[in-house]
């Protein structure tokens, strides 16, 4: 297990408890919990645990922020939709795109980390923001290519979708080409959080992190900081497109809204707020809690709704419609008890 | 004078709109302890900042066993051999002692030996091995902060009032493991408000004063010569 997780243990009872609960549930979600939803919620969580790690990586770990991590999780998107439109459905078109999705991601970061990191980390964020916003801008206009603001549908191989059968049933749940998507999403996820907790536990990780607390102490040692700052930004980038890469391949179709937005971008912020910077797991808490409240607090908020009617006042504010608001005060509320997020408040507490 | 390890000529550095250094001069011998004294504020800090890179040199030169450094990036001085301990000690918090150490020694891994003489000069980081830096108390990140610089021989050790704000039985231990580290052949340059370590270590000595430089002797001389320390620095060393 230590060389699994790269000697990162979690060093807390319960959020060993927690984590093995949700690689549990995340691993045996179509058995556990059967149903389009459900099993499309876990699959997001998946997504979204590797696209908030490689984020972490960025902020967490190289106190860099840059709101262009959606820009490179939208072209690792992009990439595979293009490939499997013009070469056709094929794990080789799905391939071909993530690798080509992650390179261009690698090779927009260096650019973008050579011209701004160099001077000053801030400059580096406001940067990415333009360059995303461009992106974006770039993406619905090129309308002939992207498909716009429609988005790209795009097919993947017939062993990935829902009329691939390879058997009956198992456990009540069908052997199909849903089933295996899943599972490709998931091992994906799986194999690309394993590689960035190696990564964050290697020396190169070690080295980053004395760049976050202490730059110039850090050159005086003899670590070229820019070197360091635009490799983690390319690596981060690189992920980031493989995490949209699964996610085009989950979705069988990429738009503007799915990938590109800022919305997501501020998604994931609230994600590695919320689980914990500077800590892989916190991504996996992050991710899984914030995903489940944007799929599920909608409907627990309008049957907790239903239980009070009569009551004054309290089903009007428990109503269904103001699930954004109760998402806001449980992120004011978590950031208010976990300064450090869940993953740093249940280490401090052990 | 052998030919010294480090040698800054006519060396002037502006911070922002502040004229901090305005023409040092100073001569680093090798296997030997350098005072670097002065009031606060004339620019030691100031000094070692400017020959590590932190600070670029706007005139003069800065020249390290001949070879010319004035306007070498920080990490490739640091490589050609120049450790640096800062005065905010600067430790990574977040990291263990073991990794601090670890990342300190940047040519590959730390020497068996060389840990146990760390081991024996600060015992605690034995102990604490294994623990966040940022838990240990200040006497113990002094302790980390020399001990990084001493996972690696270095050419140059430039260390900036390792013993200031610590208990006096701390200091007595920083100051046995400069004293072993002097005793090893080491040339190093070390900025020190505490007179008696100061005393105890220095062979030559330089004051600062309005960032230049306004005597350089033995450091016997300069602590044995009460008027000249008044004249120089405002104040007898031995009173302070």
């Amino acid at each position: 297990m230590q060389a699994v997780l790269s000697g990162d243990m979690p060093r807390s009872k319960i959020l060993a408890l927690i984590l093995a609960g949700i690689l549990i549930c995340l691993a045996l979600a179509p058995f556990l919990f059967p149903g389009v939803r459900t099993v499309d919620t876990a699959a997001r969580i998946c997504v979204f645990i590797v696209l908030v790690a490689s984020y972490d990586l960025l902020l967490g770990y190289g106190g860099i922020v840059s709101f262009a991590h959606t820009m490179f999780f939208g072209i690792g998107a992009y990439g595979v939709a293009l490939a499997s439109t013009h070469m056709g459905r094929g794990f080789d078109a799905i391939a071909v795109g993530a690798a080509a999705g992650a390179l261009v991601a690698a090779a927009l970061a260096l650019i973008i980390g050579l011209f701004s990191l160099r001077v000053r980390a801030i400059f580096f964020a406001m940067i990415t923001l333009a360059v995303a916003s461009a992106v974006a801008v770039l993406v619905s206009q090129l309308s002939g290519l992207t498909g716009g603001e429609d988005g790209l549908t795009f097919k993947t191989p017939r062993e990935l979708g829902p009329a691939f059968k390879f058997g009956d049933k198992l456990f009540g749940v069908k052997l199909n080409g849903k089933l295996l998507a899943y599972y490709f999403v998931f091992f994906g996820a799986l194999i690309l959080f394993l590689g960035l907790l190696r990564v964050v536990n290697s020396p190169f990780g070690r080295v980053l992190q004395a760049i976050r607390e202490n730059d110039f102490r850090a050159e005086a040692i003899g670590y070229r900081v820019v070197f360091y700052r635009v490799a983690a930004t390319c690596l981060s980038a690189a992920v980031a497109a493989l995490a949209g890469s699964l996610y085009a391949v989950w979705l069988r179709y990429v738009g503007p809204d799915t990938t590109l937005s800022m919305e997501i971008m501020i998604d994931i912020l609230l994600m590695v707020v919320i689980g914990g910077m500077g800590t892989m797991y916190g991504a996996v808490i992050g991710a899984t809690l914030f995903v489940l409240a944007q799929n599920y607090l909608q409907n627990l908020m309008g049957a907790a709704s239903g239980l009070v009617e009569g009551v004054p006042i309290l089903p009007e504010l428990l109503s269904a419609d103001r699930w954004l608001l109760w998402l806001g005060v449980l992120f004011i509320l978590s950031v208010y008890f976990f300064p450090t997020g869940v993953v740093g408040r249940l280490r401090q507490g052990n | 004078m052998p030919d010294p390890i480090l040698k800054l000529e006519g060396v002037y550095t502006n911070i922002a709109q502040y004229h901090i250094l305005q023409g040092v001069d100073l001569e680093v011998p090798r296997g030997a302890v350098t005072m670097l004294l002065g009031r606060n504020g004339v620019g030691k800090t100031t000094t070692l900042r400017t020959i590590i890179g932190h600070w670029r040199a706007h005139k003069g030169r800065i020249l390290l066993d001949g070879t010319d450094i004035t306007s070498m990036p920080t990490p490739a001085i640091a490589r050609a051999g120049v450790g640096f301990v800062p005065e905010d000690m600067g430790i990574f918090s977040d990291l263990t002692v073991e990794e601090n150490m670890v990342l300190a020694a940047v040519s590959g891994p730390i020497d068996s030996a060389r840990l146990d003489w760390i081991f024996a000069a600060f015992p605690p980081l034995k102990t604490f091995w294994k623990s966040e830096a940022g838990n240990l108390s200040g006497g113990q990140k002094q302790m980390l902060s020399i001990a990084r610089v001493m996972a690696e021989e270095r050419q140059l050790y430039l260390i900036d009032e390792p013993t200031k704000g610590l208990a006096p039985a701390i200091i007595s231990t920083m100051a046995k493991a400069l004293k072993d580290l002097k005793d090893q052949g080491a040339s190093i340059l070390l900025v020190e408000q505490n007179f008696a370590v100061a005393k105890a270590l220095g062979d030559s000595a330089n004051v600062m004063d309005d960032g230049r430089m306004i005597w350089s002797g033995e450091m016997q001389q300069l602590a044995t010569d009460a008027e000249l320390q008044e004249r120089l620095m405002g104040l007898s060393l031995e009173a302070h």
